[in-house]
């Protein structure tokens, strides 16, 4: 399965952060890189959705939709801004 | 001004489809009327949700085909083993809804004032949104000088094929034959590599601007080499798409 990249995911962190977030920046809590959200590598067909730092590889958010709920565990992130 | 726009609740919406035109074998353009549509950006996507009668529900991301203030339309190639895209290009009709939300994404999107020259690379259906930004480039009457290289399987498989024979005022249409040529192709075959980017792509000197779409591998591959020419990477857009991303 290939990786994409945070663009796939624009509607459903619109939909959860209530703004568009593939340009908001992304800082890694693990290694600290900083990235456009558009530019996060993205897992669709995990069991959820996975979000990876491009630069070390570290889960930086997942993304569960169920029940039409959606769970995001940012634990991964430093912050996002 | 989008910045000081009210924030928008993204929403679902039945939207009526207007018309499904044939691009190739196995895409069709899918003409879309949203009750509730505040214009999109070059660029921009969409939500399509199909829902089975038992409840089951399947999302996909479409690149927005059509230039800001076109009707909206999406083009969609069938994945034979999809869950949405054979509905999409074989089931529905003119008149069906279609549930969408949209248009959502911010970062793969060109406006006239980013300012040029454009080199905009596609790989098979990653050329939808590329479709958007040429479209855009020409309403707008933008002299920024574009160059579109496209990589697809074979001349059957290129999509808007009459739209981009009819580019010439400053845009350059440069197509790479992968898997098959016409008989008498003189142009370019095989898959897009460093070589055939160091011969097309716009001089790093000339402070270009760059917008890639297509299979992930093919992305990588071409932003590597631009990059590899001198390219900021800031200045080299990219956006990933595979079986189950949708397009």
């Amino acid at each position: 399965m290939d990786a994409l990249d945070g663009n796939a995911i624009a509607g459903v962190l619109h939909e959860v952060f209530g703004a568009e977030m593939t340009t908001a920046t992304g800082t890694c809590g693990t290694c600290g890189a900083s990235s456009l959200v558009a530019q996060l590598i993205v897992y669709l067909q995990a069991p959820g959705v996975v979000v990876r730092c491009p630069a070390c590889g570290s889960v930086l958010m997942v993304l569960v939709q169920a029940h039409n709920m959606t769970c995001v565990d940012t634990n991964g992130l430093a912050s996002l801004s | 001004m989008a910045r000081t726009a009210v924030r928008r609740r993204l929403t679902w919406q039945v939207a009526t489809v207007t018309s499904l035109t044939r691009e190739t074998d196995s895409v069709r353009t899918i003409g879309l009327q949203p009750p509730d549509w505040p214009g999109h950006r070059a660029g921009q996507h969409l939500d399509v949700r199909l829902t089975a009668e038992d409840g089951y529900t399947a999302e996909r991301e479409y690149s927005i085909a059509s230039a800001p203030g076109e009707p909206v339309a999406i083009t969609v190639e069938r994945l034979d083993d999809g869950e949405v895209s054979p509905y999409l290009t074989g089931e529905l009709r003119a008149g069906d809804e279609l549930e969408l939300r949209g248009p959502v994404g911010g970062y793969f999107i060109w406006e006239p004032g980013d300012g040029g020259p454009l080199f905009l690379v596609a790989g098979g259906s990653g050329i939808v949104p590329l479709r958007a930004i040429l479209r855009h480039r020409q309403r707008t009457g933008s002299c920024v000088p574009a160059c579109l290289l496209y990589s697809a399987r074979s001349w059957e498989d290129v999509i808007y094929r009459g739209e981009l024979d009819q580019y010439h005022d400053g845009v350059e249409v440069i197509y790479t034959l992968t898997r098959s040529q016409p008989p008498g192709w003189t142009g370019h075959t095989g898959r897009v590599d460093a070589a055939l980017l160091g011969q097309v792509a716009w001089p790093a000197a000339a402070g270009p601007l760059a917008y890639i779409c297509g299979p992930t591998s093919f992305v990588e591959t071409v932003a590597a080499g631009l990059v590899g020419l001198g390219y900021p990477p800031e200045r080299v857009k990219t956006e990933r798409f595979g079986a189950t991303g949708g397009r």
